[in-house]
């Protein structure tokens, strides 16, 4: 598959999943709901596609385009947010946790901000034990208001190390626009600390490619940390409780603007219209396979419900006192 | 035989583990130069790439080193003042805890956090004293409160082996503990199992921490008219439930004495335990700090605040009288 087709069918792999995911969240199929990726799929298609499977990334809540690009199983991961004994996580983990260790994902993250010293730490990892690989972290723009992370900035420039950053503008931080919580701009924090940071149309995968492609290259030259500002719309929900909720914090004008500008088409219309329907068809046959794969999955044993809690297979005492040790 | 001190006890761990495996590496405030006397020398030994001093960022260097052990390395952190760990409690309780059962078990997290001086310094305030052991035993970190230069090693050792977060706090008050050893002897030591310092059948202690040495004192003192059994639980979590209740069915009579607070402290938890699950003919008392409580500054406040041999002595005796 050509560069440019794999790009795009990646983002059409990514926006399939998630509008399949919405249905199943109104269906009732997964519970929690989901933090859509629809209109931001440039961004993690083209990151992804400037790496390696042994390179590493990290997520955030909205984080399942990451995952989808860096390699998961979209199978694998549709039975995860359905919570299926089957998932990549085994059901442990759902949308906001799914993570592909054998993939180099190091997971989606509940926690704003909350990836970029992981990931700059697994950087450091790489570094120490003589490979070229660099690590990723995906962050909305509201992370860059997180105090950790900026701290995470100082670190990894003052150590050099192997690691991109990826802000996704996507103007809101749930109903909080760019405009409330940005002092200075986003990249002018990045290059507070000498991290040579770059503005990119995230509508466009190739752009972002290009970016990627850059800041990777810079990483395991030795050259240390990149940043690179993504910038787009998201199409859908923060979250989908707002699907019920109706909050009211973008006008329909707005949306409409926003949605005009379709990743997918910016991408797509580089393609010839029979290759984009070859892949359309492809990925469309793959969806319904997972859907059905998740359904059709055993959910997890409840008596397995703390599995995993310690490594090393440490049991803690219950929580009605019957399985205690010391009952005497 | 020869005689090792607390600290000297961890710097040796550290140093022993260094040398065994290469994946070890520790990083920390001032660390290089060893203002704590633990890391004192290693920087000589194995070089900056394993011994890393880092900026004053310990959200972001917590993380950091979640994260490199998740690619396959052993951090250990020190960190200069235990209300450092409130710090990050999200990087170690929210992050480093939880990858393990929330990936499904494909990730592990062996990153051990140490505190060289845990609890009163004298002097040092409000901001310097705490004892937060018990809100990592809540949340389901690991957590090592070694009593005795061996236990220090061996607790060290075993909970930079251990494959999950391990939170260590050695208090300050049993830095300066000295003990005979068998240098040879010196191993690990299992997380879960307590030690009994001194047998006894009418009233078990249990003392945690730099507490052991009040314990032993008080028991020495009533040595003639009560006996006294100390039990020392080293790891609080997992907490060695079966050594203890073996301890309590010898005595039927529990005292704990806790240098942390009252409300929903580690005492609270072993006394429940023992009233749930173990036969004791009186009920048990606690001597632990008051509740909420920040430590004072001058020295008589501060005393008055954390919990006293005297008061440990009060308690043995009126548990042991209030069977009679
Ligand atoms: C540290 C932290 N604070 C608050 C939240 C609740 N929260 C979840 S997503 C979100 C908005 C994040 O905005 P942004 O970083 O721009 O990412 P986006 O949702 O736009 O992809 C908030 C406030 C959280 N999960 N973590
Ligand atoms: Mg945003």
């Amino acid at each position: 598959m050509s560069e440019d087709a794999g790009l795009y069918r990646t983002m059409r792999l990514i926006r399939r999943f998630e509008e399949r995911s919405i249905e199943l969240v109104h269906a009732g199929e997964i519970v929690g709901g989901i933090h859509p990726y629809i209109g931001q799929e440039a961004i993690a298609a083209g990151v992804c596609a400037a790496l390696r499977e042994d390179d590493i990334i990290t997520s955030t809540h909205r984080g399942h385009g990451h995952v989808l690009a860096k390699g998961a199983d979209p199978v694998r991961m549709l039975a995860e947010l359905t919570g299926r004994a089957t998932g990549l996580n085994q059901g442990r983990g759902g949308s906001m946790h799914a993570a592909d260790f054998s993939k180099g994902i190091y997971g989606a993250n509940g926690i704003v901000g909350a990836g970029g010293a992981i990931a700059t730490g697994a950087a450091w990892a790489a570094v120490k034990e003589g490979s070229d690989r660099v690590a990723v972290s995906f962050f909305g723009d509201g992370a860059v208001s997180q105090g950790v992370l900026l701290e995470t900035f100082n670190l990894a420039a003052l150590w050099r190390l192997p690691v991109l950053f990826v802000c996704e503008n996507n103007g809101y931080a749930t109903t909080l626009t760019v405009a409330q919580s940005v002092a200075g701009s986003i990249t002018g924090r990045a290059e507070a600390f000498g991290i040579p940071a770059v503005s990119v149309d995230g509508a466009d995968a190739t752009a972002v490619l290009d970016a990627a492609r850059d800041a990777v290259a810079r990483g395991r030259a030795g050259g240390g940390p990149s940043f690179i500002e993504a910038t787009a719309y998201r199409f859908d929900a923060h979250h989908t409780w707002e699907h019920k909720a109706r909050v009211r914090y973008r006008s329909d004008e707005e949306v409409a603007a926003g949605r005009s500008r379709d990743p997918l088409d910016v991408h797509g219309s580089r393609l010839d219209a029979d290759v984009r329907a070859g892949i359309d068809a492809e990925v469309e046959a793959l969806i319904t396979e997972a859907v059905a794969y998740a359904l059709d999955s055993p959910h997890p044993d409840p008596a397995g419900a703390l599995d995993h809690l310690y490594a090393t297979g440490l049991r803690g005492r219950d929580g009605i006192g019957l399985l205690d040790t010391a009952v005497r | 035989m020869a005689r090792l001190s607390y600290l000297k006890a961890l710097q040796r761990a550290l140093s022993d583990e260094m040398g065994r495996d290469e994946a070890v590496c520790v990083l920390g405030e001032d660390i290089g130069v060893g203002v704590n006397n633990v890391t004192t020398g290693l920087l000589a030994k194995y070089g900056a790439q394993r011994v890393v001093d880092t900026p004053l960022s310990e959200q972001a260097f917590t993380s950091f080193a979640t994260g490199a052990a998740l690619a396959g390395l052993r951090p250990v952190i020190e960190f200069q003042i235990p209300s450092l760990l409130f710090l990050v409690f999200e990087q170690i309780a929210n992050q480093a805890h939880k990858f393990s059962l929330m990936t499904g078990g494909q990730a592990r997290v062996p990153v051990t956090y140490f505190v060289p001086g845990s609890g009163s310094r004298s002097g040092w305030a409000g901001q310097h004293s705490d004892h937060p052991y018990g809100l990592f035993a809540h949340v389901g970190v690991k957590t090592v409160v070694p009593a005795t230069p061996e236990d220090a090693y061996g607790l060290f050792l075993t909970a930079i082996r251990d494959d999950d977060p391990v939170v260590l706090f050695a208090p300050a008050g049993a830095l300066g503990v000295r003990a005979d050893v068998d240098m040879d002897a010196l191993g690990p030591v299992p997380l879960g199992v307590g030690r009994v310092h001194r047998e006894g059948t009418d009233v078990t202690v249990v003392a945690v921490g730099h507490l052991v040495q009040a314990a032993l004192a008080v028991a020495e003192q009533l040595a003639d008219q009560i006996s006294v059994e100390v039990f020392d639980p080293r790891t609080l979590h997992p907490f060695d439930w079966d050594g203890l209740a073996a301890s309590v069915a010898k005595t039927g009579r529990l005292v704990v004495i806790d240098d942390s607070n009252r409300m929903c402290g580690i005492a609270g938890e072993i006394l429940a335990t023992a009233a749930e699950q173990m036969r004791l003919t009186v009920p048990p008392k606690r001597v632990t700090r008051p509740d909420g409580a920040v430590l004072p500054f001058a020295r008589d406040l501060d005393l008055a605040v954390q919990p006293q041999q005297d008061q440990l002595l009060t308690a043995v005796q009126e548990v042991y009288k209030s069977s009679r």
